[in-house]
């Protein structure tokens, strides 16, 4: 290992490190949220996150809603990913469906519960 | 006459290149890890891309690659697995070639390099194809992901590098 090689190691970790706490400060959770599903870029819903429900997408995908929490139940795709995904009910977010392109995130209804970030 | 020779050891080597490649591609389809990511592989086949491009030249990595890639999507994968790692490979290619000139960096260097920007490739693709920016959710794990894998790789290639160091497959 050569003084750059730690460099670029030490960069790509800062990096990731960085974007990763944008993402939990970023996220709000709590609130009523929604979850909104989209295919293929085009919206395709919004659901509430309140009320359980099942939500058929297409008939490729089967989207849950249960004690204020979305999980896909199925889908016809090969790898099943999204099925295996843990569920979402945090502002941000997401279960992605690569195969049948579907997307589905949280969306919180009000803005972030901090009142502001200092730097 | 020497020049024939040349191409015909040239291709030679390109086969066996391809092949082992190809190996590297099955036996990745055989460690049951998953590390719950989409996309998050070992990357072992990048190993031999690695070690030609140090062996030769960047022009008979990316043949060897894109051959590789289309190849094991074929065999192993789908239409969508291609696109992915095509973007992923050539894009790779391109960064560890281009830092490959800087001496400051070693193999593990190029190589977790190359592992870090196939993962942002591929991702690309991803954001490209579900038109959602969200996809970038997997960025920090992709990140390190691709750092992790790429390390390993680069350990190894310096060491099959320094074994083969006396072998030339150019024939110059």
């Amino acid at each position: 290992m050569k003084r750059n090689d730690w460099i670029l190691a030490a960069g790509v970790i800062a990096a990731a490190v960085l974007i990763l706490c944008f993402q939990i400060f970023g996220s709000t959770s709590g609130g009523s949220a929604a979850v909104s599903v989209a295919v293929g870029g085009e919206p395709y819903g919004t659901y509430s996150l309140d009320e359980d429900q099942a939500v058929e997408i297409n008939g490729t995908n089967r989207l849950i809603i249960k004690d204020g929490s979305a999980r896909m139940e199925w889908a016809d795709c090969p790898d099943q990913l999204c099925v295996g995904h843990r569920g979402i009910s945090r502002s941000g977010e997401s279960i992605i469906c690569l195969p049948n392109q579907v997307v589905i995130s949280v969306e919180s209804s009000q803005d972030s519960g901090l009142d502001g970030v200092v730097r | 006459m020497k020049q024939k020779n040349q191409i015909r050891s040239r291709t030679a080597y390109f086969g066996v290149f391809t092949a082992l490649a190809l190996i590297f591609s099955y036996v990745e389809t055989l460690i049951p890890i998953n590390f719950g990511i989409p996309g998050a592989k070992l990357g072992l086949a990048n190993l031999v891309i690695v070690i030609v491009l140090y062996k030769t030249n960047w022009r008979e990595a990316l043949l060897l690659s894109a051959v590789r890639i289309v190849l094991a999507g074929f065999i192993f994968g789908n239409m969508f697995s291609i696109v992915y790692s095509l973007a992923g490979g050539l894009l790779s290619l391109a960064v560890m070639t281009g830092i490959r000139k800087n001496k400051g960096f070693s193999v593990i260097g190029v190589s977790m390099a190359g592992g870090v920007s196939h993962n942002i490739g591929q991702l690309a693709v991803a954001v490209l194809v579900v038109q959602t920016y969200q996809v970038g959710y997997y960025l920090p794990v992709l990140l390190i992901a691709g750092l992790a894998t790429g390390a390993l790789n680069g350990v190894i290639s310096s060491g099959v590098l320094k074994s083969l160091r006396n072998v030339n497959f150019t024939d110059n």
